[in-house]
């Protein structure tokens, strides 16, 4: 297996004065990998996405993204404009609360549409069609586009600002917790459609999530964190299964049956 | 004939053992020097009493265990020292695995949970749906479940919608936890006719049986894993 990997994370360390947000972080993220990050909060783990999608600096490291102009480059030192440029095309971030990723005021065709046309799309027609094709790719019917997001259901703003991030086929999509604070059966619905996006679009994801049930059903391989490190890393079922740090076995053996 | 091919499985002196960190770090050693191959065309049954190691075993070949030292060899891929991206592509292709529990995504149909495994190797929709429908009918669950998710199913339906799924792509290697266990006569027949189907086109199948009868039948081989069991610390 010699192909190139899509996310290379080298040494990436982040404090907050001094105390530890994470550190000691490295993996490289190959295409059409899903990899979920756990750990009890303020173990590091979003700390750490957002580190990897430019939300935060970090103190030092690199995050080397394989752009499709020039291979592989650091995202921690490219241009402000070529990152802005990254985030709106092969890069796409779901937000915990749907809210923090949608446009609250603008109606739900137009929060897909925006993306578009922050790519250059121009057709009013097409960018609608492609809106509407994409609202319905994650259940919103169509009759619902003229809608503005407040209007909507917690499940279906997230399932929005699913569509919101993917209309632009991007190749690394960041989850912070994408299923946190949704009910059970709408989680499973959202699981659903993330696991058939993941599939056939060949899309790359790094989530973060407490929810181990979530994670053996999405990711092929995990991360534990703990105070700011990871303390394993393999495939997750070898993770969830066969746990060999300490704090990994606790994490599982607290949890009803994953 | 089959003499002059590799085997498809060769597992060489591996061991394993659990350290419970939250009891005592209590280290209990599980299996020692491990050591056997199966050829394309062959079933090899695990036996051994409860508790010997055989389902130990069968997920150090399928990796979701980690082995201590020694080497399993799936085709070209080493189990035990592979990168997880590595097993990952072997569970695509290469190794089946029919356990004893279905997982699913809940609210994904059934006709689509036995067609996964085909969509993931790039078998085209129409193809893996006719293969998924095929496989439904002879483990007679009833075509009006198909568009349901089998999280509501019996046990023994869920069983074989599980069973389905795992013979739904051709792999050349497979692991086969308990398969028959729980079904009825006509059920039991058709998964022993599927392991038949399978041996016949070559694939190299490890499995437990508890259900002697079934194991006499498909099996060429028994490999006692209580062999490998460690001796107790003194």
């Amino acid at each position: 297996m010699t192909t190139q990997p899509l996310l290379s994370v080298k040494d990436i360390r982040k404090t907050y004065g001094g105390r530890i947000g994470c550190t000691d972080v490295s993996f490289d993220l190959y295409p059409g990998e899903v990899m979920g990050i756990v750990g009890e909060s303020g173990s590091g783990k979003s700390t750490l996405l957002n580190c990897m999608a430019g939300h935060l600096p970090p103190d030092s490291g690199q995050v080397l993204f394989d752009t499709r102009d020039r291979g592989m480059v650091d995202t921690l030192t490219m241009s402000e404009p070529e990152r802005r440029m990254l985030s709106r095309t092969d890069w796409a971030f779901v937000h915990q609360h749907a809210r923090d990723g949608l446009r609250m005021g603008v109606s739900a065709g137009g929060n897909v549409g925006e993306r578009l046309m922050a790519v250059g799309a121009r057709h009013y027609g097409n960018i609608r069609s492609q809106a509407i094709d994409w609202l319905g790719r994650v259940e919103i019917n169509e009759d619902r586009v003229d809608d503005k997001p407040s209007a909507f259901s917690g499940g279906m703003q997230q399932r929005l600002q699913i569509a919101r991030n993917l209309v632009t086929g991007p190749r690394l999509v960041f989850m912070d917790e994408p299923t946190g604070g949704l009910d059970v059966s709408v989680q499973a619905r959202l699981l659903d459609l993330l696991r058939g996006l993941v599939r056939e679009m060949g899309l790359s994801a790094i989530i973060v999530t407490h929810d181990l049930a979530v994670v053996r059903l999405l990711a092929d391989r995990l991360m534990v964190m703990k105070s700011g490190h990871v303390v394993e890393h393999g495939l997750t079922d070898q993770v969830l299964d066969d746990p060999q740090h300490a704090y990994t076995q606790l994490l599982v053996s607290s949890v009803l049956q994953v | 004939m089959t003499q002059t091919l590799p085997p498809v499985i060769r597992i060489e002196d591996v061991s394993k053992s659990f350290t419970l960190h939250n009891q005592g770090s209590a280290v209990i050693p599980v299996m020692q020097g491990a050591t056997f191959d199966v050829m394309p065309g062959e079933c090899v049954a695990l036996t051994g009493n409860s508790g010997a190691g055989k389902s130990t075993l069968m997920r150090m070949i399928y990796g979701n265990y980690l082995s201590e030292s020694g080497h399993i060899w799936v085709g070209d891929t080493d189990v035990a020292n592979a990168e997880p991206r590595e097993i990952i592509a072997l569970r695509r292709a290469t190794l089946g695995y029919v356990s004893q529990f279905l997982r699913v995504v809940p609210r994904v149909p059934t006709i689509e949970v036995v067609a996964e495994p085909l969509l993931t190797v790039g078998v085209d929709r129409e193809t893996a749906f006719a293969k998924a429908r095929d496989l439904l009918s002879r483990l007679n669950i009833p075509e009006t479940l198909w568009g349901l998710s089998p999280t509501t199913f019996s046990g023994g339906e869920q069983q074989r919608v599980n069973i389905a799924r795992g013979f739904a792509h051709e792999y050349p290697a497979m692991l086969l936890d308990e398969p028959t266990a729980s079904l009825d006569a006509t059920n039991r027949e058709t998964v022993l006719s599927l392991i038949e189907e399978a041996k016949a086109r070559g694939a190299a199948i490890i499995g437990i049986f508890h259900d002697a009868l079934a194991r006499e039948r498909v099996a060429d081989r028994e490999i006692d894993v209580s062999a490998f069991t460690p001796a107790k610390a003194a």
